[in-house]
């Protein structure tokens, strides 16, 4: 199973909560520089499935693999460490922080000086802290928050907020990142705006993408592929056209 | 970046902040126009500087409730006092023997702090604040049942009585239960306090910024978020607690060195005064390092200023702590306080830079 070109391969992951099996027995493969969508109707377990695979929750069956290495049930920071970045759906910034230390924070584990470096100020506390900021500075640039870099986080409006935790995400320097319902709570046009932007982190960066949305016209205008979940089982998988046609999802998104 | 540029600032105005309030009251000691009295007070007033800053790092930028702060002052004045006693006559000048003291006293409140910090750290809020202030009260009791005496043939400890040290005819108890240690040599000044002071915020400041205080304050704001950008809680949870605990031993240093028998009673060192450091903390802001210093003064001072009023002095304090807060934290009065001081020129111009900030926003 395990493909040499994936990025993620996921096998017949599983798990419980007392009696709801919230993800049973998903599989997927997400090859190089894809855009990947996984989709499916409210508690169909798609946050949980992006829980199992950050180290938040720890599966009950199943293996994950990132580039081949053998990733499950290691920490959430081991899992950073080894490549995978993530936003959340109900957004987590850091509220009291700088817009600019928000991505300094994602740059934490690429730059180092010790802690008594740091209190005495030291030369090399000086030119790593400017290394740090120039790099965030870059990273604030792409998203169009570099005006605001001296901002608290939580004085952004709504649509700034998603941007800054996509940034403070990329900053961490993933081969895989994982959004959660970017669009969620933007209107048409912050969401046009957003994918756009999604698209050029894509390529700019080498990224692969998994995406959660909810909503299936926008998934249509971006992602190659398709998993659609329903009550935590794979309901249809492959290219989006397909999928999307694919009466079984219809249903489950509509109804009888 | 303007923003960031006054916030460096502001570091600066903290420092000048005390360097000049030290020299007006020398200036006033200078002149003899302060009573003994207040003179008396001055290196206390230092003390609950220090173990006001050092909370702040705890409560305010870590985002824990700690409400056994006064235990880890406590340790670190037994401990260093008890290397004075050992030391007094022996390893001379003085200076030398009161830096090594204020050493171990770091050392020693800053490993009990890291040996507590580890369980209790996975606690939080509520549950956190009353886990604390039991081991607090537990080093407070731990301390007056201790009797180290030392002789000829070494050093005897005992947890029931100075007799059942059987020390030589010769040998001196050190730490004698709840009479506690007599005879520190009284080292502490005005001046070194000032400057401990100085060493403290130097200390706080300049981690806050740095690498390590962005990831603890991340921890405070989001700690889900501060994991999945990597960044290890455990470890800067513990770091935050520990070097706070460690620099409340500093402030232990200096009470113990201006006191001729140092005694762990409740008063001192039980959870009244760890209540009283978090009202301080409080009182000046949460987060607010210079707010919570300012509050430690205004706080330790106005019992003494009240003095005249007698029988109602703590009634009038109680109402001052009430309308403090209210002036201090009130949304309504916020605003007001803001319109106010926007109006003066000098905070004009402040209020642009940070008022420019949020308009970008």
């Amino acid at each position: 199973m395990a493909d040499t070109n994936a990025v993620l391969s996921v096998d017949h992951l599983s798990i419980s909560f007392g009696g709801l099996r919230a993800v049973d027995d998903l599989s997927l493969s997400i090859n190089e520089g894809e855009l990947y969508g996984l989709i499916g109707p409210n508690g169909a377990g798609k946050t949980t499935a992006f829980n199992l695979l950050t180290g938040v929750y720890k599966p009950d069956e199943g293996i994950i693999r990132l580039c081949g290495k053998d990733i499950t049930g290691k920490s959430t920071i081991d899992i950073n460490r080894a490549g995978i970045a993530r936003t959340f759906q109900n957004i987590r910034l850091f509220k009291e922080l700088s817009v600019l230390d928000n991505v300094k924070c994602g740059l934490h584990n690429r730059y180092h000086y010790s802690t008594f470096e740091g209190i005495l100020r030291l030369p090399k506390y000086r030119r790593v802290e400017k290394e740090m900021t120039d790099e965030a500075m870059r990273l604030l640039k792409v998203f169009d928050l570099d005006s605001e870099a001296s901002c608290k986080a939580s004085q952004l409006p709504y649509g700034k907020q998603r941007k800054l935790e996509i940034a403070r995400a990329l900053a961490t320097n993933p081969k895989l990142l994982l959004l959660d319902e970017p669009a969620a709570g933007m209107n048409p046009q912050e969401t046009k705006e957003l994918m756009e932007t999604i698209s050029f982190i894509r390529r700019d960066f080498g990224l692969t993408i998994l995406l959660i949305e909810h909503d299936m016209k926008l998934v249509s205008g971006i992602c190659e592929r398709l998993t659609v979940l329903n009550f935590g089982r794979v309901l249809a998988e492959g290219e989006t056209k397909t999928v999307l046609n694919n009466p079984e999802v219809i249903t489950a998104y509509l109804g009888e | 970046m303007k923003n960031i540029l006054l916030k460096q600032k502001e570091n600066l105005i903290t420092y000048g902040i005390v360097i000049f309030a030290y020299l007006i009251l020398e200036l006033l000691i200078a002149t003899g126009s302060i009573t003994s009295l207040l003179k008396g007070l001055l290196v206390p007033l230092c003390v609950y500087v220090i173990l006001a800053i050092s909370l702040n790092l705890t409560v305010g930028i870590l985002g824990q409730l700690s409400l056994g702060h006064a235990g880890f002052m406590c340790v670190g004045a037994f401990s260093s006092a008890f290397f004075s006693k050992l030391t007094v006559g022996v390893i001379n000048p003085d200076w030398l023997r009161f830096l090594l003291a204020l050493i171990i006293g770091f050392v020693f409140a800053g490993i009990v702090g890291f040996l507590i910090g580890m369980p209790v750290l996975r606690l939080r809020g509520d549950y956190l604040a009353i886990v604390t202030l039991a081991f607090g009260e537990i080093i407070k009791n731990i301390i007056n049942v201790l009797y180290i005496g030392i002789d000829s043939k070494g050093v005897h400890f005992s947890m029931k009585d100075s007799l059942s040290l059987n020390l030589e005819e010769t040998g001196k108890v050190i730490i004698n239960g709840a009479k506690g240690i007599t005879g520190t040599p009284k080292n502490s000044t005005f001046t070194i306090g000032t400057i401990l002071i100085l060493v403290t915020l130097f200390i706080t400041l300049n981690l806050i910024k740095s690498r390590d205080g962005r990831a603890i304050m991340a921890i405070r704001d989001n700690e889900i978020a501060a994991e999945s950008v990597g960044i290890n809680i455990t470890k800067y949870k513990l770091m935050a607690f520990t070097v706070s605990a460690a620099l409340a031993g500093v402030g232990g240093v200096l009470y113990a060195h201006n006191l001729n028998s140092l005694m762990a009673t409740p008063k001192n060192f039980g959870y009244n005064m760890s209540i009283m450091i978090l009202v301080f903390v409080v009182l000046g802001g949460i987060g607010n390092i210079r707010g919570s210093m300012i509050a430690a003064v205004i706080l330790t001072l106005l019992p003494e200023l009240l003095r005249g009023l007698s029988n109602f002095r703590m009634l009038i304090y109680s109402l001052v702590l009430i309308a403090m807060m209210i002036i201090n934290w009130a949304p309504g009065a916020r605003i007001a306080r803001e319109r106010f001081l926007s109006r003066l020129p000098f905070f004009k111009k402040r209020a642009e830079l940070t008022e420019g900030g949020k308009e970008n926003g």
